[in-house]
């Protein structure tokens, strides 16, 4: 076992990526000499070389357009896009070539392109640098959408999209770069959980709650804060947005009763709108109470000074778990 | 104009010629060497009183502070991030006073001497960067448009302003006319180049004002570009010319003759402005990381400030008592901006909710109730105890 932080675990799993299959490479701006604002690739060109690490002219579209031709040609691209507002230069490119070439060639073409993103908000940054888009790529079929949460999750989730035959679009929660865990560089990854499933981080009987990303913390967070007031919640981190695994989270929402749901990204039109609607519709006799969302407001990201408000914190979880629990 | 830009565009330099010395290249439009003597260009005769010369140097001073000033309220805490315009002065006074009141200009997130130029607080500034606000001026007041942060979007945005005057008519010698900032990274976005196709093909009165700094954060032009970036505007059917970014008069009468053919009907000019980022690309980069100090050392000897004041001693313009002068309105700005931001209050939590839409949005004012409740749950609980 190993103490990393969450970029640095990123780091070393995209070096036993680029180890592993000379067919990686890793291309973005800024990932080469500088290893990306955030170190994720830091020292990854200089062990690897500028063929394989690979700085970019600065234009995302280019970026992922570029990188469906070299998927083609047999490469496994892992790209990164700055910050999340920056991607959607780049939408174009996901949603209507990226998600959908196995489609078009009837499964003749396979693109195991990754698409890492740094999201979220909370460091206090100026705007286009705290997004949460989660909802847009989940919502497009032919995406996979993983968001990892923990640097242990961070070491074997992006070695586990790097070998998906699907494009995976790889968030990586910003405000969390600087936690650190354990991590075990030798573990096996066939024996690691599944990129698909969920995992379940705090065990409880009053209520579930839903997130991941940031917010996983947060609501471990208010699960500690719950249970010096005699309140048990299990808390459930996702990890993979689309496909969700819907099987784990019915099965702890059938034994509590209860679920609050907590994302960054506004509520209206969120994720937590669709399972919250799957758990209604796939559980709704062993429910206690309507499934509740905690979240960002149905406006832009606000300035800095204000994003303390806009942003999930123990309280709004707490009081959400309240008035969950008041039914 | 025309004549101007293709012309210059004939000799097509290798890629060496990237790296040239300002100053060195006959490609490269100056006035005022870095040594502070007055060059002629045929094409730019410029005509300037000492009155008009000092005015500008009191501009790059006052701007300089401001921006050192910024840096510092950054380190203290009091500002998020700041993206210095070291070294960039001349590029955006020379180019900032070269506009009319009437025209329009579309900025980076780092044309603070442009904001100066137009006449805009530079607190309007510090409240983006210390995240009070998104920028909360009204561009049309000071025809300076918000600072835009996604790279190149804002140079379609000036192209379709342009096709406005153009459609209103608004031409000729009272006529207005756009100016676009962007960097050499930004040339590599197909907003960018859609733009210049844009503004092309309706010949737009806009003025695409590159300033190349040499670096796009860690990456160095040859990551976005083999040929000098002035020689794309051929390609896309404009006339494109490169000016010492470092020296204010060739920035001013470049962009005033690049204004004036497109308040004329002329269409688009691109100028790129060759100068250099002296400093880190924000407060939260270290630029050791990827450049050399030699190089920073070579640009040190063009400072865009000390030509001038070269300038202004070698022709007895300007005194001792005149520099002072300036000297002291910079403390006296930087003091002023300092006191201004540190006592800058904090928007009140429910401004979250405002000006999202033009008319009232049910959504929006059911999560504004829910979420002044909720505050003010805690606030009856503090009573309570
Ligand atoms: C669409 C987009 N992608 C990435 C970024 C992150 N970013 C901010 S500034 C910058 C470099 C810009 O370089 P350049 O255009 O040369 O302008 P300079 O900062 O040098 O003034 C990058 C990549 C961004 N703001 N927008
Ligand atoms: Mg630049």
């Amino acid at each position: 076992m190993t103490t990393l932080t969450l970029s640095k675990a990123l780091n070393e799993g995209l070096r036993k990526a680029l180890e592993d299959n000379p067919k990686v490479i890793i291309m973005g701006e800024d990932v080469g000499k500088l290893g990306g604002v955030f170190r994720v690739t830091d020292g990854l060109q200089k062990d690897f070389g500028e063929d394989r690490v690979i700085d970019t002219p600065l234009a995302e579209s280019g970026i992922v357009g570029t990188a469906i031709g070299l998927a083609l040609r047999g490469y496994r691209p892992v790209c990164e896009i700055q910050f999340d507002g920056f991607v959607f230069p780049a939408f174009d490119q996901i949603v209507s070539q990226l998600a959908k070439l196995r489609l078009r060639s009837l499964g003749h073409i396979t693109m195991p392109v990754v698409i890492r993103i740094p999201f979220g908000g909370g460091i206090g940054a100026v705007e286009h640098h705290s997004e949460s888009p989660e909802a847009l790529f989940a919502h497009t079929g032919g995406l996979r959408v993983v968001a990892c949460s923990s640097p242990g999750d961070a070491y074997t989730m992006i070695q586990q999209s790097v070998r998906s035959p699907d494009p995976v679009i790889f968030f990586e929660p910003k405000r969390r770069y600087w936690d650190k865990a354990e991590v075990d560089l030798s573990a096996a990854l066939d024996e690691a959980t599944p990129l698909t499933a969920a995992r379940t981080v705090a065990q409880g009987t009053d209520l579930t709650v839903l997130a991941y990303g940031p917010m996983v913390r947060t609501c471990v967070e208010a699960a500690v804060a719950a249970g010096e007031e005699g309140r048990s919640l299990e808390v459930i981190d996702l990890r993979s947005l689309s496909p969700l695994d819907m099987d784990t989270v019915l099965a702890s929402v059938r034994r509590t009763g209860r679920c609050v749901i907590v994302h960054e990204a506004a509520v209206s039109g969120g994720l937590g709108a669709e399972i919250a609607a799957r758990i209604t519709q796939d559980c709704f006799y062993h429910l206690e109470a309507p499934v509740l969302r905690v979240g960002g407001f149905s406006t832009p990201y606000p300035p800095s000074r204000l994003e303390e408000h806009f942003l999930p914190d123990l309280d709004r979880v707490l009081d959400a778990v309240d008035r969950a629990l008041a039914y | 104009m025309a004549v101007d830009g293709y012309g210059a565009a004939t000799a097509v330099p290798g890629p060496a010629s990237l790296q040239g010395q300002a100053g060195s290249s006959p490609e490269l439009v100056q006035l005022l060497t870095p040594e502070g003597e007055r060059v002629t260009h045929p094409d730019y005769p410029l005509e300037l009183t000492a009155e008009e010369v000092k005015a500008l140097y009191r501009d790059l001073v006052l701007v300089r502070r401001i921006d050192t000033e910024s840096i510092a309220l950054q380190r203290q805490g009091e500002l998020g991030i700041w993206a210095s315009l070291l070294g960039q002065e001349a590029a955006q006074v020379g180019s900032g006073r070269a506009l009319g009141p009437h025209d329009m200009a579309f900025p980076t997130y780092r044309e603070h001497g442009v904001a100066w130029c137009r006449g805009l607080d530079p607190v309007k500034l510090l409240e983006l960067f210390r995240g009070v606000s998104h920028g909360g001026w009204d561009p049309a007041e000071h025809g300076f448009h918000l600072y835009t942060i996604v790279i190149g979007a804002q140079t379609l945005h000036a192209t379709g302003y342009a096709m406005g005057i153009q459609r209103d008519g608004a031409v000729g010698e009272d006529g207005q006319a756009v100016i676009v900032y962007f960097g050499d990274g930004a040339t590599s976005q197909g907003d960018v180049n859609e733009a210049f196709i844009w503004a092309s093909v309706f010949n737009a009165p806009v003025v695409f004002f590159c300033q190349n700094n040499q670096w796009a954060i860690s990456e160095p032009l040859e990551r976005q570009s083999r040929i000098p970036l002035y020689q794309r505007a051929r390609g896309f059917g404009f006339p494109g010319i490169r000016v010492d970014g470092n020296d204010v008069f060739a920035c001013l009468a470049v962009t005033r003759k690049a204004m004036q053919a497109a308040r004329d009907g002329q269409g688009p000019t691109f100028i790129e402005a060759f100068t250099y980022r002296m400093g880190a690309h924000t407060t939260t980069d270290d630029p050791t990381r990827y450049r050399l100090a030699s190089e920073l050392e070579a640009w040190k000897l063009k400072d865009p400030l000390e030509r001038v004041k070269a300038y202004l001693v070698r022709t007895g313009a300007a005194d001792q008592a005149f520099f002072e002068g300036v000297d002291e309105e910079a403390t006296v700005l930087g003091k002023r901006v300092r006191t201004a931001c540190q006592t800058m209050p904090d928007p009140q939590p429910l401004a979250i909710f405002d000006n999202v839409y033009a008319e009232p949005n049910a959504l929006l004012e059911a999560e504004r109730a829910q979420f002044a409740a909720y505050l003010d749950s805690f606030a009856s609980e503090e009573v309570a105890q």
